[in-house]
């Protein structure tokens, strides 16, 4: 149902802007990495050591953000260490979210058999740890690329199973969908075309704050030294490096992590945004 | 009667999620491809030696077979022998336990002082600039996880201005000798408030991190119950008296107000502990969560699995207690 109203556009507010435009910087960055970023990111060069950044003293022209103990550009590890953290974000992202939403929208819909299996595999997914089940994940399934994702889906579709379980549940009791049903629209078709345009816009915030729960996985399992190999650059194994260097260098530590910083804050506005600007009750 | 039923009910729902817990634990790490017992074995060890070894752990056995012993041993308390650190898994988890659990207790007291306190603030200058600026504080650490507020807190805190320390649950040259694991509170109990003091210096920046998040979820949601609050009639009617604006806060809205945030601090505290495993990892502090990183990197069966379920366990008994003190603090459920 459309309302007159939801016409009337509001202006975006300041954090959907501000987040988005991150995101996008980033995005560019990532896709067109291998163009902008000004080094090599594998590149070492030991007599470039611990080079700080451009505005103090002993900086070497062309290396922005000064470089690691390897002499590697820690700029250009930035950007392609964008490249992994993105990936991870939208693959895992998404494919959680489908994954999560449909068992959501089964238990919440067709309730019976259906919700009491998925309800009772939610409360043993709650009971484990996330990062002590994440790495044991990665430890089984080996490091890498298609690891983090599977291990992410493994882990978080419980986060939208339980949100779209009960979403669905409230819409379910409503009577625009009794009404659909006793118009003879068939279980399946009321589901598709009734409950589902109602419960997307919790999906999308879902998905957006996902995005950044990902990363935060992908950086975590850096950090412990499980993600994917040592030959590519992400910001996790940046930080982790950085970590043990502080004290030497901390630029190698300060800029990752304020990138990642601003990149979950960032999805998690974008998502806190979309969500406030499709909620019915708000519009 | 209601209350008892309804116990029991959520006593056997535990048990099937322990269970289940314990099938996905076990099945999940004997996927791994690879011998557990190959770490253990001298170089130069006969065929002979490993057949004895695996004997020796019931790695001979059928994977049902091993299935049935182990959970026949858990349930008469035995969790088997770590490979990699040769003890009883049950003394070496119960020996770390104590650490993670001060570690959460101290994180859930800061995050009350923390979210009580920008909540009352927030209510005491609502529709403020103050307000605003409690709400984007809130947001901002709503929005970053516990990983990342410890490494900003590292940076701040442990290298740019080192007032903290930022490694490790007690100083190597702190002499006290402990009787049991439960550092700060012996060493409260005992009256050592100096040791406390310490202990609880070194342990501040991971609680603090872990912290952080839960605070702004106690803030959001204790100053919406607040602010709601403050409308009703009897709030008014102690304004009129002459009460203070702080007095009317504390004393007449937030008794009525800290039911919901009480459920959500129980549902929100088994996430804190959750956040453990990799704070801990990242402060080198000496807890369950740093020993489960080790044991997953070591390949150490037993020990993983005892470390899940004892976690597991752990979120289960919290939630059962928060969902029983909801009902008796919930004067409605009383005495339905």
């Amino acid at each position: 149902m459309r309302d007159a109203r939801a016409h009337i556009r509001r202006p975006l507010g300041a954090r959907l802007w501000l987040s988005g435009t991150w995101l996008s910087i980033l995005a560019l960055a990532a896709v067109f990495a291998p163009w902008v970023a000004p080094h090599d990111p594998l590149a070492q060069d030991l007599f470039l050591g611990r080079l700080p950044p451009f505005w103090m003293d002993g900086a070497e022209p062309g290396y922005w953000l000064g470089t690691d103990s390897l002499g590697r550009d820690v700029l250009s590890r930035m950007i392609h260490g964008a490249r992994v953290a993105l990936m991870v974000a939208l693959v895992a992202g998404t494919l959680t979210c489908i994954i999560g939403a449909s068992l959501g929208v089964l238990a919440g819909f067709y309730r019976g058999w259906s919700d009491r299996i998925i309800s009772r595999l939610v409360d043993i997914w709650m009971a484990f740890p996330p990062v002590l089940f994440a790495i044991l994940l990665i430890a089984v399934m080996g490091p890498g690329l298609v690891s983090i994702i599977l291990a992410i889906v493994v882990i978080d579709w419980t986060r939208f199973a339980r949100v779209i379980r009960a979403e669905t549940l409230s819409q379910g009791a409503m009577d625009y969908v009794a009404s659909a049903q006793i118009a003879g629209r068939t279980r399946f078709n009321t589901m598709i075309a009734e409950i589902l345009p109602n419960i997307l816009p919790t999906v999308v915030a879902l998905l957006t704050l996902e995005m950044g729960i990902a990363v935060i996985v992908e950086a975590i399992l850096s950090f412990v030294n499980l993600s994917i190999s040592t030959d590519s650059p992400t910001w996790g194994g940046m930080i982790a490096e950085g970590r043990t260097s502080v004290h030497q260098a901390w630029w190698v530590l300060v800029f990752p992590l304020f990138t990642l910083f601003l990149t979950v804050l960032s999805f998690s506005q974008l998502g806190e945004g979309l969500k406030d600007r499709f909620d019915p009750v708000l519009r | 009667m209601i209350f008892l039923r309804a116990l029991l009910t959520r006593l056997l729902t535990m048990a099937i999620t322990l269970f289940g817990v314990a099938v996905v634990v076990f099945f999940l790490i004997r996927v791994v491809p690879g011998n557990p017992i190959a770490m253990m074995l001298p170089p130069g060890a006969t065929e002979e030696d490993i057949a004895r070894l695996q004997a020796l752990y019931g790695f001979d056995k059928s994977l049902l077979q091993q299935f049935l012993i182990w959970s026949g041993d858990v349930l008469r308390g035995d969790f088997g022998t770590s490979i990699s650190l040769r003890q009883p898994v049950s003394e070496l988890v119960l020996g770390r336990l104590p650490a993670t659990l001060e570690l959460s207790l101290f994180a859930l007291l800061i995050a009350i002082a923390l979210g009580g306190l920008m909540a009352f603030l927030g209510t005491l200058y609502r529709h403020s600039a103050a307000e605003a600026a409690v709400d984007v504080t809130t947001g901002t650490a709503l929005s970053v996880p516990d990983f990342l507020w410890a490494l900003v807190l590292i940076l701040l805190f442990g290298v740019l201005w080192p007032v903290f320390s930022i490694s490790g649950r007690v100083s190597p040259s702190q002499a006290f000798e402990f009787t049991t694991d439960f550092y700060i509170i012996e060493a409260f109990l005992r009256l050592r408030f100096d040791v406390v003091a310490h202990l609880l210096s070194r342990s501040f920046m991971p609680a603090l991190a872990l912290a952080i998040p839960l605070a702004a979820i106690i803030a959001q949601l204790l100053k919406q119950s607040l602010k709601e609050t403050m409308h009703l009639d009897y709030v008014t009617l102690a304004r009129t008296k002459g009460y203070s604006e702080t007095w009317v806060i504390l004393r007449e809205a937030l008794p009525n107000a800290v039911l919901p945030t009480l459920t959500l601090i129980g549902v929100q505290f088994t996430f804190l502990i959750g956040g453990t495993v990799i704070i801990e990892r990242l402060f080198s502090y000496e807890g369950l969560g740093n020993m489960a990183i080790d044991a997953v990197i070591n390949r150490d069966l037993p020990l993983i699995q005892g470390i899940v379920i004892l976690f597991a366990a752990l979120f289960t008994v919290i939630n059962l207690v928060v969902d029983m003190l909801y009902v008796v603090l919930n004067p409605k459920l009383r005495h339905a």
